[in-house]
């Protein structure tokens, strides 16, 4: 199978959650997006870690993951926070910042 | 030179009275006046002795300096604080502390009832002291701190009553003006020291004759703008009317005797600057000339007695200030005029001030009249002081006055004609103003209301009058019998030819003399013979009434000064506000325009956030696609 | 004992931090323990101020009590320290003033936004900074003392003003802040070509051959780069708008070390910056800088006249006061420089006293429009002599140090610029107006309402004005003692940018 095909799957992947962040409102949904597009990338580097035949992608790639780990941590946390206090998990409401 | 360690005193001995009264304050309120008297005349009494020792050296060897330390320092400019004291300051010493402690005398007994008399005896200390520094000091710079010193205490005394708004305002234009005339000698010092290298007499003497006479002529113009300041003549003649606000011993001591004869100290002084520079000595004379006139034709139109007597001092200086413009013919006669003016002007402005003293402090002549019976010794003090000042042979005025007609007619051609002409026009306008004073004064019928008990002055008030009432008789005979005052001051004056004789002395004297007489009669006819009002009236020529104005000084000054120099202060004020700081403000505000201008485009949305991250990050793969092609 | 040893330099800028520390210890609610070792402090860095007066030796020109350690080596940056007589001066008048300022301001922290421990933390450290600016002999080293001063003052201001003291305090920092990243720009550049050209340093007596290899273009640009920092810190005329308003704003005591101190440090700077590393810059803009100074001179003094505002009025005398500095500092002659250097430590001392009288009105009126007092001289006469003493030092009387130092610019001035000398010279008379005016207003004249029970100066009062006019008087007489010791340095500073007095016009005759 052509490897390159695991990268236009990469990029269809990111595109997919890059548009879901742009579009979507639902924080939560918002929040998958971004870990699709982190996992986008994760396949990226895994790829090129293939093509190169080197490790480098692969040790990046767990970094990544473990950024995103941290990242779902935190920022689930902090929407349960909006949730809790504004009763709404939609991102345009929390838009209190532009003042 | 001769060194003389005891010099400082002079100086040392009043200042020291200056300083201790000002800083025990109340404490020295009992004795103050009899410390700072008792001073004063320990410095006369030092003066006495130093002219006993000069008297004693052969004339080459008169002269003794004193070095006190190094003033200052500062590459090849160096100043010391030193002294000298020639023929020419110890007529001035002696002038300053013998009139000086009659005043000083005089006013324990004037100010008893004032709250302040401490402090007007320390000013009047403090006045000495400055004087004295300004005739003993070696170099200009040294004079100057003098300078401005009796500059500083000519304000604090004309201020002395300054809770009244008006003195208050007297005082800051006398400083003011005198400021305008100690620029010229800040000038004058610039100039001698960037062009000779030095400031001191000796210094600027001896390179007087090597510099350009285009250097001369600058130095020489602008210690005449600081003769012109100091001594009240023209154009900065406005202050001296408006001083006599000051206490009455003040005027008699500070602006008849004294101070205001600094001007024609300096330029005498500085002989060897004007006798270099035929220009500068030229204008010298004719300033004294317009002064004289102005003086005079002012003095013909004041009723308040001090402001008459004013005018008259401001015209005597012009006659001092003629003098010295005439060259090494004319010095001697012009300090032999200051000296014997030092007395009767003095004298007379005791008088005035015994006058108010008996008259409730009315300074209106027109309120006057018949006094001569009610305060016969002043009276006849101010009498005296009057026959000097009119020049009737053989009072004192006589003969310095009548010298300096003659040595201004003999300048030779059209210069000595005007100006000795100007002189003689002065001398009959002066016996009529002095004259017009006299009966309304003293000899007219009485024009005070009941209220007044006009009664004679105590002791200690009348004695220093008589003192200076036998000065202005005698002085002049004594000064110029023999030439003695100008064989004294020759050492110092460069030898000058042998002058044109226009008219011989005694033609001179006689059209003097008949130029008072007309002034007299005039004044006589005008005043005595016929009734004088109360109030002054009021449909008089334009003449007189420019004249009370004081020839307009005031609304001259005011229209090219004054009111320009508000204007630009407001208009610098606002341009300050509105331009300097407001371009300033003008930055702020523009960053902060922009600042929130831009914040529209921060709207809050996560989403909009993540979209322009995705926007930028497409161009700029976009780019970068597009360059590496 | 050899004192010259001892590191008094550090030891003398220790000695405010110590005090700090020890301030931190203090409880809050002990505000006179506070002010007690603020005092304590100050005096004891005063007397080593002294002590470092009597063991200079001021026939040598060069720079003194030199301590120097490694700071940042990579980047040739040390702590160096050492002074010559031109700093010697400006630290022995700000060691000083301060105790002086303590005394005189011993009320002045309350009011503030913060505690008196604040208050004499923030004027102790400013202490610190203010020997630091004055002793560096490292380009890095001054420019983090000069950028660091700011803080202090900036909280003083603050903290402590009064009416619209942020705003003003504000206003200060960013004028000042402007000037120092410009003068950090030039002294990135001095390190770029020093690199380029030798050893990296920022060493200024290493520096002062750096000229030597800089292009005329590289060297203004420089040049002006430290000029407009010191031009607005001065403030020359028309970078001066910050000053009237952090003046008025600020407590009487912090004016006094504003304008006393912190302002000479522009002044300073040109002396020790612009002319020495940059002379031939320094000769470039020399015409422009006297006009400026001159505009200055007479600027400051019309504004004077026209303020309406006691503080602000000081506040532009002091503009004029400057201008005859920086005229005099850049007329290029020895009588110049050492009266400017004289002028900077008499314009202290005048400054105070006048700020410090103010004060003293101020507080008692609670207000500081000239035409609310009237008539003080009866009523205060004490209070009313220190305030026109002080004014006529301002006017430069002569007998008062002032104007000793006046002259001396003038006619240093006067033999290179004749012009220049002329047009400044006209600013004696408006002085005369500019203080005669306020003491005519707020001291003669009948008593008005509202000043006629005003209390005289106490004796904490009379011993904060009192040494200030002392050494108004002495030094008018006798300025030798201070003039010995700016001598050598300023001749050296002359001879180093090539020039030699102007013989007096006669002997170029001959």
């Amino acid at each position: 199978m052509n490897i390159d095909n695991y990268l236009y799957l990469s990029a269809l992947l990111f595109t997919i959650g890059a548009v879901g962040v742009v579009v979507r409102r639902n924080a939560i949904v918002v929040f998958m997006c971004v870990e699709l597009m982190l996992n986008a990338a994760n396949l990226t580097l895994v790829t090129f870690s293939r093509i190169n035949g080197t490790l480098d992608g692969q040790v990046v790639a767990f970094f990544t993951m473990v950024v995103a780990a941290c990242e779902v941590v935190v920022g689930l946390a902090i929407i349960v926070t909006i949730y809790r206090s504004r009763r709404s998990a939609s991102i345009d409401d929390a838009s209190l910042l532009k003042r | 030179m001769v060194t003389n360690s005891g010099l400082v005193y002079l100086i040392a001995l009043p200042l020291f009275g200056a300083l201790s009264l000002l800083l025990l304050g109340r404490r020295a309120d009992k004795w103050g006046h009899l410390l700072a008297t008792a001073l004063s005349a320990g410095s006369f009494a030092v003066g006495l002795f130093q002219l006993s020792e000069m008297l004693g050296r052969a004339t080459e060897s008169r002269p003794v300096t004193q070095k006190l330390f190094t003033w200052i320092s500062v590459g090849s400019f160096n100043v010391d604080a030193s002294l000298l004291l020639d023929q020419l300051s110890i007529c001035f010493v002696l002038l300053i502390t013998g009139v000086g402690t009659l005043i000083h005398i005089y006013s324990i007994s004037y100010m008893s009832d004032d709250p302040d008399r401490r402090r007007f005896f320390a000013f009047l200390n403090l006045f000495i002291a400055a004087m004295l520094l300004l005739v003993l000091g070696d170099s200009y710079l040294n004079l100057y701190v003098g300078w401005e010193g009796v500059g500083l205490a000519s304000y604090l005394l004309i201020g002395f009553w300054n809770q009244k708004a008006a003195y208050a305002t007297a005082s800051k234009k006398a400083f003011i003006m005198n400021r305008i005339g100690d620029m010229g000698l800040s000038f004058a010092i610039m100039i001698a020291f960037a062009s000779l290298g030095t400031v001191s007499f000796s210094g600027v003497k001896e390179n007087a004759h090597s510099a350009s006479e285009a250097t001369m002529t600058a130095i020489g113009i602008m210690l005449l703008v600081a003769a012109v300041g100091k001594s009240a003549q023209f154009p900065l003649q406005a202050w001296l009317g408006d001083a006599m606000a000051g206490p009455t011993p003040v005027s008699a001591l500070i602006h008849a005797a004294t101070m205001v004869t600094a001007g024609v100290y300096l330029i005498v002084r500085s002989n060897f600057v004007f006798d270099a520079a035929p220009t500068a000595q030229l204008l010298v004379a004719i300033i004294g000339a317009i002064t004289l006139m102005f003086g005079a034709l002012v003095g013909t139109a004041k009723d308040d007695i001090k402001k008459a007597l004013a005018a008259s001092t401001m015209s005597q200086i012009g006659y001092m200030i003629l003098g010295a413009g005439l060259g090494p013919a004319g010095y001697a006669f012009a300090i032999m005029h200051l000296l014997t003016h030092g007395f009767f002007k003095a004298g007379m402005f005791l008088g005035a001030g015994s006058v108010m003293h008996g008259m409730n402090d009315e300074v209106n002549m027109r309120k006057y009249g018949a006094l001569r019976k009610f305060m016969p010794i002043t009276f006849i003090t101010f009498g005296l002081g009057y026959l000097a000042i009119i020049g009737v042979p053989p009072f004192a005025g006589f003969y310095s006055k009548d010298m300096l007609i003659e040595t201004a007619l003999n300048a030779g051609g059209v210069k000595g004609i005007l100006l000795g002409g100007t002189a003689l026009l002065g001398a009959g306008i002066t016996a009529f103003y002095m004259t017009r004073v006299m009966i309304l004064t003293f000899t007219s019928p009485k024009r005070w209301d009941d209220n007044q008990h006009p009664h004679e002055s105590p002791i200690l008030m009348w004695a220093p009058m008589a003192i200076l009432a036998i000065g202005s008789v005698s002085s002049g005979f004594l000064l110029s019998r023999g030439d003695a005052l100008k064989h004294w001051l020759e050492p110092l004056f460069e030898e000058h030819g042998e002058h044109t004789e226009l008219l011989p002395p005694i033609v001179v004297s006689g059209l003097a003399l008949t130029m008072v007489a007309i002034g007299v009669a005039l004044a006589v006819v005008k005043y005595q013979l016929s009734e004088v009002e109360a109030v002054a009236p009021e449909n008089v020529t334009e003449f007189t009434q420019i004249a009370r104005r004081d020839l307009l000084q005031d609304e001259i000054n005011e229209a090219l000064f004054m009111r320009p120099g508000q204007v630009l202060t407001s208009v610098l004020v606002k341009f300050d506000e509105s331009v300097i700081d407001g371009a300033v403000r003008g930055i702020g505000q523009i960053a902060m325009g922009s600042g929130s201008s831009l914040r529209r485009t921060q709207t809050g949305f996560v989403r909009s956030y993540a979209m322009l991250i995705l926007i930028g990050a497409a161009a700029l793969i976009a780019a970068i696609w597009v360059v590496t092609l | 004992m050899n004192l010259a040893n001892m590191n008094l330099l550090t030891l003398s800028m220790l000695l405010p931090l110590l005090g700090t520390v020890a301030l931190a210890f203090t409880p809050k609610t002990s505000v006179l323990l506070t002010k007690q070792i603020a005092l304590a402090t100050t005096v004891l860095v005063a007397v080593v101020g002294i002590l470092m007066a009597i063991n200079f030796d001021f026939k040598s020109p060069g720079f003194q009590f030199v301590e120097s350690r490694p700071w940042v080596p990579a980047f040739g940056i040390n702590y160096a320290l050492g002074i010559d007589g031109i700093a010697l001066v400006l630290i022995l008048m700000s060691v000083l003033l301060t105790p002086i300022v303590v005394i005189a301001g011993w009320n002045e922290s309350e009011g503030g936004r913060w505690s008196a421990k604040t208050f004499y933390s923030l004027i102790l450290v400013l202490e610190t900074m203010m020997i630091g600016v004055f002793a560096s002999t490292d380009v890095f080293l001054f420019y983090v003392f000069f950028e660091a001063m700011l803080v202090p003052v900036y909280f003083l201001i603050g903290g402590f003003g009064s009416g619209e003291r942020a705003a003003a305090a504000v206003k200060f920092l960013l004028y000042s802040l402007f000037g120092g990243l410009l003068m950090l720009a030039s002294i990135i550049g001095i390190f770029v070509m020093s690199t380029r050209y030798g050893n990296r340093t920022f060493d200024i007596t290493t520096l002062a051959g750096l000229h030597t290899v800089l292009t005329p273009m590289m060297e203004n640009f420089l040049f002006l780069g430290f000029f407009i920092a010191f031009a607005i810190k001065a403030p020359l005329w028309p970078m001066h708008t910050w000053l009237p308003d952090a003046a008025k704003s600020a407590t009487p005591g912090t004016s006094v070390l504003l304008l006393g101190v912190l302002d000479k440090v522009g002044t300073f700077g040109m002396i020790r910056y612009c002319l020495t590393l940059f002379p031939e810059a320094s000769k470039t803009f020399t015409p422009l800088i006297i006009t400026l100074a001159v505009i200055s001179i007479l600027y400051g003094a019309f504004l004077a006249i026209g303020a309406k505002d006691i503080k602000r009025l000081i506040a532009y005398t002091s503009i004029s006061h400057f201008g005859f500095i920086t005229m005099g500092i850049f007329a290029m002659t020895t009588q110049g420089l050492s009266g400017a250097t004289l002028y900077m430590f008499n314009h202290g001392f005048s400054t105070a006293a006048l700020f410090l009288v103010a004060g003293f009105m101020i507080s008692r009126r609670n207000s500081s429009t000239i035409a609310d007092f009237g008539g003080l001289q009866r009523v205060t006469p004490i209070m009313a002599w220190s305030f026109f003493i002080a004014g006529m030092s301002s006017l430069a009387l002569p007998g008062l140090s002032s104007f000793v130092s006046e002259f001396l610019v003038l006619v240093g001035t006067f033999t290179r610029y004749p012009v220049a000398a002329v047009i400044a010279t006209f600013g004696i008379v408006l002085a005369a107006l500019y203080i005669l005016i306020p003491v005519q207003r707020a001291l003669h004249g009948p008593t008005t309402p509202g000043n006629e029970n005003l209390t005289d100066l106490n004796l904490r009062e009379k011993v904060a004005i009192a040494p200030v006019i002392a050494i108004i008087v002495v030094l008018g007489f006798y300025p030798s003692p201070i003039l010995n010791i700016i001598n050598p340095a300023a001749t050296t500073v002359i001879s180093q940018q090539g020039f030699t007095d102007p013989a007096p016009t006669i002997s170029e005759g001959k």
